[in-house]
This record gives C-alpha cells, structure tokens and sequence, in this order.
C-alpha cells in the first residue's frame, strides 16, 4: 500500500498534505480498502468550523456510513465536488483527485503533532 | 466463531472476512461493487455454508410442518420447494424458510445461519406429532451459483440429469465429484440461479470445481455485501431487518405465504385477527430523491405533518439500479405508493417517495 511522504496522518486513517495555509483532506488507502467501494459522500458545507478529532464528514459503501474526522482544527475553504457524482476517486486515487476538504485557518502546532508516512505505515501494519 | 469448510479457500482469494450471525464470512473478494455487477450479467459464486438445513421426517412429517409453517405444505409435491416462515404465536417471524420435499415422509427445510438452532429449538418444542426433527447444518455446504450464466456453467458439469429442465423452485439429487449433491432452482438476487447443498467435507472440492470451470463463464466468487445488495434490488426480506419475531408476517409483506384457510398452525388465531382489525404497519419500498442514503432504524416521516411514520428496514445506494433505496415498515395509511416520504438520515430530512417493489427485476429469456 502507498503512504506518501509528502503527506501527514492520523491514527484515524486520514491524510492531511500541506498547499501553502491550507491542509489538503482525505482517507488514506487503507481506509478505503477497509471501508469497500463507496457509493456516496456527505460532504461538509463550505465555511463550517471544524475541532480535531470532531466528525467532519461521512462516507458510505453499500454496506455503512463511516464518519471521517476531522485531522485538524480549522475551517472549511473548499470541498471536493467531483465526489458526489464519483465517490469511487476515493477508492480509485485516495491522495490525489479522491480528496475530501480542503480547510484554513489551520494551526501549525496541531500540524506538527501528526504522524509522519512511516509512523502511520507501521501503525497499520502495511 | 465458526468457519465453513470454505474458510481457507476465501483467504486465498483475498476474501475480507468479517463477524456474521457467528460465523466469520466473506464480505467481498474483489469489491461489492463489481461482484454485484457481475451476478446480474454473468455469474458469482457464494458460499452459503453457514445456512442451517433441518430434516423432517416420518409418516406424519406433512402433518407436523402444516402447523409449524405458514405455507401449504399439502401443496409441495416431490422435488418441489416452497418458501415459507416459521411463526410465534403472535403472527411474528421466527425465521423465513425454505421447504424441499423429498418425499411424502421426508422434508428438507433450509433456514437462516443465525437463527438455525432457535428454529430447531422451537421445531422440536412444538412439533405435535411423532415427526422426527434432526438439525443437520453441520452436515452440509451450500454453494450458490447466480447469474444470467448459472444454469450455463452447472449443466455440463451434472451429467446424469438435465438441469435446465429443473424448474424455478424445484429441485433434483444428482451426482457430481462422485458424490449425491441437492441442486434447487433457487436463490437470494433475483437472478437464475441454483443452490447446491453438498455433504460439509466436499464443499472444498465442489467450490474449486465451479471457479475453474467457471472461469471461461467469467464467474467470480461474491461475498455477503453483493449478496445483501442484490437481495435488497430484488426486494427479498432479510430476518433482523424486514421480518422479526416483533413483526407480524402480514405486515413484513408475507400475506401471499399465510395459508389462513389451510387449518391450524401457529399465529393462525393472531393473524387472522389481525386481518379482521387491519394490519397497522406495511412494508415498502422507497426511493431517495434528494442526496443521502437511509440505513436500518432510520425514521422515516410524513413530511407535511413532519410526524413519524415509520422505521427503515433496510437501506443503500445499489449497483445496478443506481439510487438510493430501501424498504422501510410503515403505518398503513401512510403507505401509498408514489406518497412523498422523508427519511431522518443523521437528524436531517432527506425526501423520497414510495414506489412499486421489487426495485428489480430480471428479464426472462
């Protein structure tokens, strides 16, 4: 499985990679091979606050929803609009046109407080 | 947790195996979604080991399913089977069942994995004749074979007999790897299809026959998620979801199996007045209009009045008809089809509507 280097994680299967002030979001190939093809995203409304650890947002395979949280404390900047006709980008290409969020108003701190790709690739045994 | 004789077999395929109704099973091999695919235009493979069967058997073994099932078994001749449900007192569902007919004195009934020996428990309790009543499932494996292709890829390989001359829900005994299995024109996706129930320590054999000779079908082995998705386009029950022992068989939808008139059996009295007062809940089906996918124990509301109607019993977005759907259980008057409906999806009103069941059907050739 591939964890890009240029990405950071969480224990709870997402990726965060930095574009400037802004942290990019999405669920790591681990998660969507565990969770299975998914058939819907609940995307954030644009704006929102969100805490780190908080719920941010659901995806659902044929068989359950599953809540993504949020990596970060932050604000919603932009969500990724390609998933609500294709929620399959998540499964197909997960850290790249399978983003999730993209959220400001980051802080640096929590940043660094996230796993790097080898602590996470050892996390999940992969 | 128990494990069919397939066990090791689904790890090597790189079946993903998850906790169900006590047993460990496949959820998937390649993915949901291409397994569900597949059975609808070629054909899947599933193991459907941990299915119970229980014999009944002896000179009034007719007599004592008439009063521990619902449907007519006076109607079943030789090498026939019925669907059927197990009742409560109540009228609620024990379990939905399958009943094959061997003989006038010896009947095969196939039931669910989680509620085998609660159904024997309850057979044998209740059984009120000198029938005998064996729990069997440890004795047998279940392949089912589903797809457009199914009866395609099973005929060459059953020699002895003519498959496709095996009628939609009837049965035949044949050998195949040298041994007697039961194949029933059977199945649970609302496609062609046979189940085959083969002696547990030639499960093995007969499924490595089936994906090999199946590969030129384009046959693939399918989990329980495809199996669930399907069912629900097909718009079969599921025990634990549309029926339940708290759900009485004429509101899960299972009027057309309650042989009221056939004499006594049990939830005969409740149901029957039941009928006579009116069903107060009815199952149906819906689909979602607006983004959003109802789950099971989802409210679903009158959304003029915003009062509670009812409950989803089942919910997804499905492969082949593409939209969100379900079956939900609802208070009769509020039960029309083309009705507006709102599902309560996380504490936010997703509108839909009540349509026709099933969500599909196949076309016959």
């Amino acid at each position: 499985m591939e964890f890009p280097q240029n990405c950071k994680y969480t224990k709870d299967h997402e990726w965060v990679r930095l574009e400037g002030d802004t942290a990019v979001v999405g669920i790591t190939e681990f998660a969507q091979a565990e969770l299975g093809d998914l058939v819907f995203v609940d995307l954030p409304a644009v704006g929102k606050s969100v805490a780190a650890h908080a719920t941010m947002c659901v995806v659902e395979s044929t068989k359950a929803a599953s809540d993504v949280y949020s990596p970060l404390t932050g604000t919603v900047a932009a969500v990724n609009d390609a998933l609500s006709a294709d929620p399959g980008l998540i499964n197909k290409t997960p850290y790249s046109d399978g983003w999730i969020v993209k959220l400001s108003n980051i802080q640096a701190a929590e940043v660094e407080q996230l796993m790097s790709a080898d602590q996470y690739k050892s996390l999940v045994g992969k | 947790m128990k494990r069919t004789p397939l066990y090791e077999e689904h790890i090597r395929l790189g079946g993903k195996m998850v906790p169900f109704a006590g047993w460990e099973m496949p959820v998937q091999y390649s993915g949901v979604i291409a397994e569900h695919v597949n059975v609808r235009e070629r054909v899947g493979l599933f193991d459907v080991s941990h299915m119970g069967e229980i014999w009944v058997t002896g000179s009034d073994a007719e007599q004592a399913l008439e009063y521990l099932t619902c449907n007519r078994v006076a109607a079943l001749v030789d090498g026939k089977a019925q669907y059927s449900a197990i009742l409560n007192e109540s009228g609620g569902v024990i379990d939905d069942i399958i009943v094959y007919r061997f003989s006038p004195e010896r009947f095969l009934l196939c039931v669910n994995a989680s509620n085998a020996d609660a159904d024997f428990a309850w057979l044998t309790q209740h059984n009120p004749t000198t029938a005998t009543i064996t729990n069997a499932s440890a004795d047998y494996g279940q392949i089912a074979v589903q797809g457009p292709k199914a009866i395609d890829l099973l005929a060459p390989l059953v020699k002895s007999v003519d498959l496709r001359a095996v009628k939609p829900f009837h049965f035949i005994e044949a050998e195949l790897l040298g041994t007697s299995m039961i194949f029933a024109r059977t199945g649970y996706t609302g496609e062609d299809g046979c189940e085959i129930f083969v002696k547990s320590e030639r499960v093995v054999d007969l499924w490595r026959l089936l994906l090999e000779h199946g590969e030129s079908y384009g046959a693939l082995p399918c989990g329980l998620g495809a199996r669930d998705s399907l069912r629900l386009e097909a718009a079969y029950p599921l025990h634990g979801h549309e029926l339940g022992t708290d759900i009485s068989a004429l509101e899960s939808g299972l009027g057309w199996i309650v042989k009221l008139d056939k004499g006594d059996f049990i939830g005969r009295a409740a149901l029957l007045a039941e009928k006579e007062r009116g069903v107060a809940r009815k199952l149906i089906g819906f689909v979602l209009d607006d983004a959003g996918i109802a789950r099971q124990g989802d409210p679903v509301v009158d959304p003029s009045s915003q009062r509670e109607i009812g409950i989803v019993t089942s919910g997804t977005k499905t492969p082949t008809v593409q939209k969100a759907l379900g079956m939900a259980l609802v208070s009769s008057d509020h039960a029309a089809t083309d009705a507006r409906i709102a599902v309560s999806v996380r504490g936010r009103a997703i509108q839909g509507r009540i349509v026709p069941l099933p969500f599909y059907k196949r076309t016959k050739v």
